[in-house]
């Protein structure tokens, strides 16, 4: 039994700290903190998707009035490193410089230049010459590794720094091979066996705020980067690596972020803007233009194989995954992507026997990177799609299908510790599960059983469709958070986290959590999140671990900050510490005295044996708990035009406490609007040179309010008793589901079965065409 | 170029550079709030009510504003006294991120000016030009809505 408890602030809606002042419209992104003389700075990007640069000629930039600095590969330090914001040593290659010799896709990096105003710096690019030797590309991930293919990374510096495999020669940036039994066995045992090929698309975070970076020296010779990203920490490290700097002499700043998704887990722009404000002696801004945006980093593009096979009974023998990757012109991610396609996709069915096995290649295509799903969103695509297909061919209803083939309360499943973060994983066992919960009451609402399977007559089909998911909670044995929390005169309390909120809300979040400790309104919390030079470390917003993680560490920094103040308590009402409640702003014993905690707090700074009340604390962990979900897609698909239209979506969700209900809400529905806009319409279309061809958001259509189905989220309570008060994560699941969904829902409407995103009317027409064909002959 | 405005409902003289853009000066002159999140009329990040009218100020070159009223997020209401739309922002949860709010509150603004109470559907078409990525929409919509209700 999951334990029953009441709390006083964790549980409740409380309202976002930060949200009336961005909804004034404060002062509070990077763009708007920029100091007077800041000059704007600009890249120059490759037009070519492969070429090396002969030689470049940047004299009549800086003979330009105006233009204090032009960077290029002659004048920058060549240090290999990664973009990727990972823990240290990184798990994705060293196969990237500020500025390289050669270019590897339309739109990477050639030159930058800062001026004294956009229009000059614009002027300066122009200015720079350039001469290109093109090589041909690589523009097919399936023919990325033929003999003979073009070498994206020849340079003999690009490397791994961790013992994986590695093989630019061959366009290989990561590789994964994991089986536990011999699948072959259980296919012979089997009584329908389905292989299958499923593909997923380009597609691009879209914050509405595009990267941004302000880099000021600083009178004493440090330099700060104020910077819209989701890992303050990793940029302070990795900017330091390329300057050849001691992390010491950065001082990194998040304000408020637009919105990441993953984009901002790469260290993008930081390393230019540091660069040309140190060059220039003068603070710089760097803004990514909307089309470059489209062109920072992307969810990595994959062909999926799947092949299971199943008995008629409804029991699983066997399962081969095997993924192909393709991550563009550098390995961001591309190792560990490709990795969370297995570990966060085969535990969530009882496989007897499984293969998992992935390719990551380089392409002279857009560069791959962290993208909300992170892997799990492209292989859920393959698994929940041939689930359906499987429940369909043994002739039985897929939810029950589902329900008796997930991983239960106690069950391990091999790939946690067979596949971790490049290497192996942790085991762990599943302590907190609501999925049947989530599948029952995420059924009854979209109307399962009333709506399944009755397309109705006319030109407009109806179909519903739905699929199960996991995800995890921080990478475990490796992400670490950290918290420090003091106490102020008047009862309240500074908390200082190194977690990024990036308009997710965890500073509210873990507000809460310090408040309920401490039995205090959120109010009495200020917190300040994400400063290197203030804050504890903390790996950042990311693989879903900031409430689960992070609010441990918070957790922890509270109760002993709460031990501290029952002694000085104690001595206030001449009572055992331990006999002292924390509850409602007040110091309380059984016997009913009580003072408010500003009487605790004046006493400890200014009356008797003075001391600053504070506490530091730190938490990693040792398992990554998923949170689970079952998500319900009603779909219209119009049989003349092959447009489909989501009509209701239905994601019910375990995420363990929802220590915010109306935040865990938040996450969940803008996650899944993203999933359903990739379903049905987000891709990248590319010209026969490799070149994005609609870098722009009119071209790159996104969902807006009137795309908009009617959205409804169940949030299914269970208690993760590793995660603070019980709490899992939330943000990042909910994007898995709309691909699979909305084609089991259309293969319920129409009987063709989709499995390459996104189900554009042409796709779909063309998929009743051929079923039509196949029905004639 | 002189450009007499009355912005938030005090009259300046704004000195705009020759083809600059309205989003350009209104940004340089201190009233952020005003978002730039792609400079091509596409995200509407950047409205701003001109005489009352939603507009997206990165299409108006600035001498366009010569004459006008302009309202920004700024001028909606106070820290104290905040809008009713701005507490049914926050309220309603519909602030993640918050950098599509002020174009979205302004947008809404325009539409309960001309709709006082506007049904679901209306909130939609009146917001479809402002992007969010973060929300889902599904509480801003419920946030407008909320705040017809408490204007009523
Ligand atoms: S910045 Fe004006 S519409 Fe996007
Ligand atoms: S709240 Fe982030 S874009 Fe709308």
């Amino acid at each position: 039994m999951s334990p029953k408890r009441e709390f006083e602030v964790v549980g409740k809606p409380v309202a976002k700290l930060d949200g009336l002042a961005l909804a004034r419209g404060g002062k509070l992104f990077v763009a708007d903190l920029l100091p007077r003389g800041c000059l704007v700075g600009r890249i120059l990007t490759s037009p070519y998707a492969h070429a090396r640069i002969a030689s470049i000629d940047a004299s009549a930039a800086e003979a330009l009035p105006g233009v204090h600095a032009v960077l290029h590969h002659g004048n920058v330090p060549r240090v290999m490193r990664t973009t990727a914001g990972q823990g240290a040593p990184e798990p994705s290659p060293y196969d990237f410089t500020t500025f390289d010799r050669k270019v590897r896709f339309v739109g990477d990096r050639v030159a930058a230049v800062a001026a004294e105003s956009e229009a000059i710096a614009e002027e300066a690019l122009k200015r720079i010459k350039v001469e290109y030797e093109v090589l041909p590309a690589v523009l097919d991930v399936r023919h990325a590794m033929d003999k003979g293919a073009p070498v994206i990374h020849d340079e003999p510096d690009c490397k791994v720094v961790i013992p994986v495999p590695y093989e630019p020669g061959r366009n290989l940036a990561a590789h994964v091979d994991t089986r536990v039994g011999d699948t072959a066995e259980g296919y012979a045992e089997a009584d329908v066996v389905l292989e299958h090929e499923y593909e997923c698309q380009y597609a691009q975070h879209t914050p509405i705020e595009p990267h941004a970076a302000l880099a000021e020296p600083l009178p004493d010779g440090r330099l700060r980067i104020t910077t819209s990203t989701q890992v303050p920490f990793h940029v302070r490290r990795i900017v330091a690596q390329a300057l050849g700097w001691p992390v010491s002499r950065l001082h990194v700043v998040k304000p408020r972020v637009g919105g990441g998704f993953g984009a901002k887990q790469e260290v993008l722009i930081e390393d230019v803007a540091a660069f040309l404000a140190t060059r220039a002696g003068r603070p710089v801004y760097l803004e990514l233009s909307r089309s470059e945006e489209f062109l920072s980093r992307t969810r990595h593009p994959m062909v999926v194989r799947l092949k299971t096979g199943a008995r008629k009974d409804g029991s699983l023998t066997a399962v081969d995954l095997g993924v192909l990757s393709n991550t563009g012109a550098y390995g961001s991610h591309a190792l560990t992507v490709a990795c969370n396609c297995g570990s966060k996709v085969l535990p969530l069915y009882r496989w007897p026997r499984l293969g998992f096995q992935a390719d990551a290649v380089y392409t002279n295509l857009p560069v791959g990177g962290a993208y909300r799903g992170y892997g799990a969103t492209q292989a859920y695509i393959a698994m929940e799609i041939q689930m359906d297909e499987l429940a369909q061919a043994l002739g039985l209803d897929p939810l029950e299908f589902r329900l008796r083939n997930h991983i239960r309360k106690g069950e391990t499943s091999p790939i946690f510790a067979a596949l971790g973060e490049g290497g192996e994983g942790v085991e762990q066992s599943i302590d907190s599960i609501g999925l049947d919960a989530c599948i029952r009451q995420g059924a009854r609402a979209i109307g399962w059983k009333k709506k399944r399977g009755k397309p109705g007559a006319g030109p407009l089909k109806r179909g519903v469709g739905m699929c199960c998911l996991m995800q995890g909670s921080s990478i475990p044995k490796v992400d670490m958070g950290g918290a420090s929390l003091k106490m102020n005169e008047d009862g309240g309390f500074n908390l200082l986290v190194g977690a990024t909120d990036l308009g997710t809300g965890s500073d509210t979040v873990l507000a809460q959590i310090a408040a309920e400790v401490l039995g205090v309104s959120v109010e009495q919390i200020v917190v300040r999140s994400s400063d290197t030079d203030l804050t504890p470390f903390d790996v950042g917003a990311y693989a879903s671990s900031t409430t689960y993680l992070s609010g441990q560490a918070v957790r922890k920094a509270a109760l002993d900050v709460a031990g501290q103040i029952r002694e000085v308590a104690a001595e206030l009402l001449d009572a055992r510490p331990a006999e002292i409640a924390l509850a409602g702003g007040q110091v309380r014993t059984a016997d009913g005295r009580a003072l408010p905690l500003s009487r605790v707090a004046m006493r400890s700074l200014y009356e008797h044996d003075q001391r600053q009340i504070a506490a530091f604390a730190s938490h990693i962990t040792h398992k990554s708990p998923p949170p689970f979900s079952a998500h319900f897609a009603e779909v219209e698909v119009d049989t003349e035009t092959g447009l489909v239209r989501v009509v209701k979506y239905v994601a019910a969700v375990d995420c363990g406490t929802a220590i915010n209900p109306q935040l865990s809400e938040g996450q969940t529905e803008g996650a899944v609007l993203n999933g359903i806009s990739y379903a049905l319409c987000e891709e990248y279309l590319f010209d026969e040179k490799g070149r994005m061809r609609n870098d722009s958001l009119r071209e790159y259509k996104i969902f807006s309010t009137r795309d908009m189905p009617e959205l409804v989220t169940i949030l299914v309570p269970t208690y993760e008793k590793t995660g603070p008060y019980g709490a899992k994560s939330v943000s990042e699941i909910g994007i898995n589901g709309p691909i699979p969904a909305i084609s089991n829902a259309i293969f319920d409407a129409v009987g063709v079965r989709l499995r390459r995103a996104p189900f554009t009317p042409e796709r779909v027409l063309a998929a009743l065409d051929e079923l039509a064909g196949r029905q004639a002959r | 170029m002189d450009i007499h405005v009355t912005v938030n409902g005090r009259p300046e003289v704004w000195q705009a550079a020759p083809g600059e853009s309205a989003l350009e000066l209104i940004r340089r002159l201190g009233y952020t709030s005003v978002k730039r999140g792609c400079s091509q009329g596409d995200c509407g990040a950047c409205t701003i009510l001109v005489d009352g009218q939603a507009m997206r100020a990165c299409l108006l070159v600035a001498a366009q504003l010569e004459g006008r009223a302009v309202t920004t997020a700024e001028g909606l209401g106070s820290l104290d006294r905040p809008h009713p739309l701005q507490r049914a922002f926050v309220d309603a949860g519909a602030v993640q991120c918050g950098f599509c709010t002020p174009g979205m509150l302004l947008a809404s603004q325009a539409l309960l000016v001309e709709t006082p109470r506007p049904d679901a559907t209306a909130v939609r078409e009146a917001l479809d030009g402002n992007l969010c990525r973060c929300t889902g929409y599904k509480k801003i919509v419920e946030a407008v809505l909320l705040a017809a209700e408490r204007m009523a």
